[in-house]
């Protein structure tokens, strides 16, 4: 999961700086993640997971990292796959 | 207590009411020749209004954003420049009390602005970002324990009043565009090479110039947290808030103007509603929807507050995005129905009913951090946001 999230951000994210020379914890609004890029990923998240983001993690922590991200996909898709 | 904390409008008002007095005398005059409001914002310092929403243990009052928010449209009624200027030191302020108490310059830096009453200004825009202050292109440079910054700022409204400036950059020479620092100068840290003049419709008294800005001080004047969780967590909210506050504010002085002539029109003939009496009424009803819309927008941010994540939330941006498209859209209809009203006698200059100074001032609101651009931001973050579908939220 975390390399199709690598992938979704080098797509979706602009960032400036190669993703793969990012650490999971590494700050991506650091690295250059800005407002609209996050939301692009975000619709790039949902589409490929098949996942919503809810109003709760609607929020810059969610996108702080990959590993945060990571997290909240993983619960996200776990919701779904418990639902089904 | 109520609703929007613990807001006692006396608390400031009448203090707030004495510089109205005073900007209303010079309100013309600083339109006029488009110059700074001094005699207002010695007032505001005479009445140690600057320092109000600085903690208490820091020399300040502790008043809370509803209490400021009021003086805004007290000051508003009588001169939108003056009271523009109270709002644009106060949102700064705010960024330094809400970021800025875990650091003891910035505790110190506080404690000098309400000590000496000190004007605080900003420098967020830069030539070349296209208007997005969320991108900076000049960065901090740090030698040792200093630094050194220089911005070709395109606006720093007061800059030549200010005694201290709070200045955006990049964290660093390598760092991306939306990385940014927020450092806070003081007069003596500074200089100013003004490349351009401030001539414009409305707003003359802001003396928004634009400057080369050359700053060199401590690093420790750095506010030691991104700028992005500042401006997202309180700075746009309390510049929204406090902007259609003092929008809010012009209106209602619109209003009152009208509802003057209205007055005398009905005591001229009584037993008939004068004609613009239908005019006052739907003026009355929008300005009343501005009200409500700074009202709960105050609630929201007073909610939010306890927790982070819901300040750097999708939906909290939203919200308080639309408040300032909102405000600024509608004191335009309010003012344009009050000049139907005073007909001809609204549209000339130096009557009682004079409105020309008003709807020149409100436009600034539509185009001060552009509608166009919030509503592009915003557009792009309701992509993602799901709306709860109760009437409480």
């Amino acid at each position: 999961m975390s390399a199709d999230i690598r992938t979704l951000l080098a797509s979706h994210g602009g960032l400036p700086v190669d993703v793969a020379t990012l650490a999971d914890d590494a700050d991506l609004y650091g690295a250059g993640l800005s407002s609209f890029a996050s939301v692009q990923l975000m619709l790039a998240l949902e589409d490929t997971f098949e996942i919503e983001f809810p109003d709760r993690m609607l929020n810059r922590r969610t996108f702080a990292s990959i590993r945060s991200i990571t997290d909240a996909v993983t619960e996200l898709v776990a919701e779904r796959e418990a639902a089904a | 207590m109520n609703a929007v904390g613990d807001f006692t409008p006396s608390r400031l008002r009448e203090r707030a009411r004495r510089v109205a007095a005073v900007a209303a005398r010079h309100a013309d005059a600083v339109d006029r020749d488009g110059r700074f409001p001094r005699e207002a914002v010695e007032a505001m310092k005479a009445e140690r209004l600057l320092g109000a929403m600085i903690p208490e243990d820091l020399g300040g009052e502790g008043a809370g954003l509803a209490a400021v928010a009021d003086t805004c449209t007290v000051l508003g009624q009588a001169c939108s420049a003056s009271a523009m200027v109270f709002a644009m030191h106060q949102i700064k302020v705010s960024s330094l009390v809400e970021h800025g108490l875990d650091s003891p310059w910035h505790r110190g830096a506080l404690e000098r602005i309400a000590a000496d009453q000190l004007l605080i200004a900003s420098a967020t825009t830069e030539g070349g970002i296209g208007g997005n202050m969320r991108n900076s292109i000049c960065a901090v440079e740090r030698t040792g324990d200093r630094f050194t910054l220089e911005k070709q700022a395109t606006v720093i409204s007061y800059g030549d009043d200010a005694d201290g400036i709070m200045v955006t950059a990049r964290a660093n020479g390598e760092a991306p565009t939306t990385d940014q620092v927020m450092a806070v100068f003081f007069k003596g840290d500074y200089t100013l090479e003004r490349t351009s003049t401030w001539d414009t419709l409305g707003m003359r008294g802001t003396c928004s110039n634009g400057y080369v800005f050359r700053g060199a001080a401590p690093v420790a004047q750095i506010i030691p947290k991104p700028f992005a969780e500042i401006a997202a967590q309180s700075m746009l909210a309390y510049a929204h808030i406090l902007w259609s506050a003092l929008w809010f504010g012009i209106a209602t002085d619109a209003v009152n103007r009208a509802r003057a002539f209205v007055r005398a029109e009905a005591r001229k003939t009584p037993q008939t509603t004068p004609p613009g009496a239908l005019r006052l009424a739907e003026a009355t009803a929008t300005l009343n929807s501005i009200r409500s819309t700074v009202l709960a927008a105050m609630e929201r941010f007073e909610a939010a507050k306890a927790d982070p994540d819901a300040l750097s939330s999708v939906s909290f941006a939203v919200d308080i995005n639309m408040v300032k498209v909102e405000t600024s859209e509608r004191i335009l209809d309010v003012i344009d129905r009050c000049l139907l009203v005073c007909g001809i006698l609204g549209y000339k200059n130096g009557t009682p009913y004079s409105l020309g100074r008003h709807l020149r001032d409100a436009h600034s609101a539509r185009l001060m951090v552009s509608n166009e651009r919030i509503l592009g931001n915003t557009a792009n973050l309701l992509l993602v946001q799901r709306q709860d579908v109760g009437l409480f939220g």
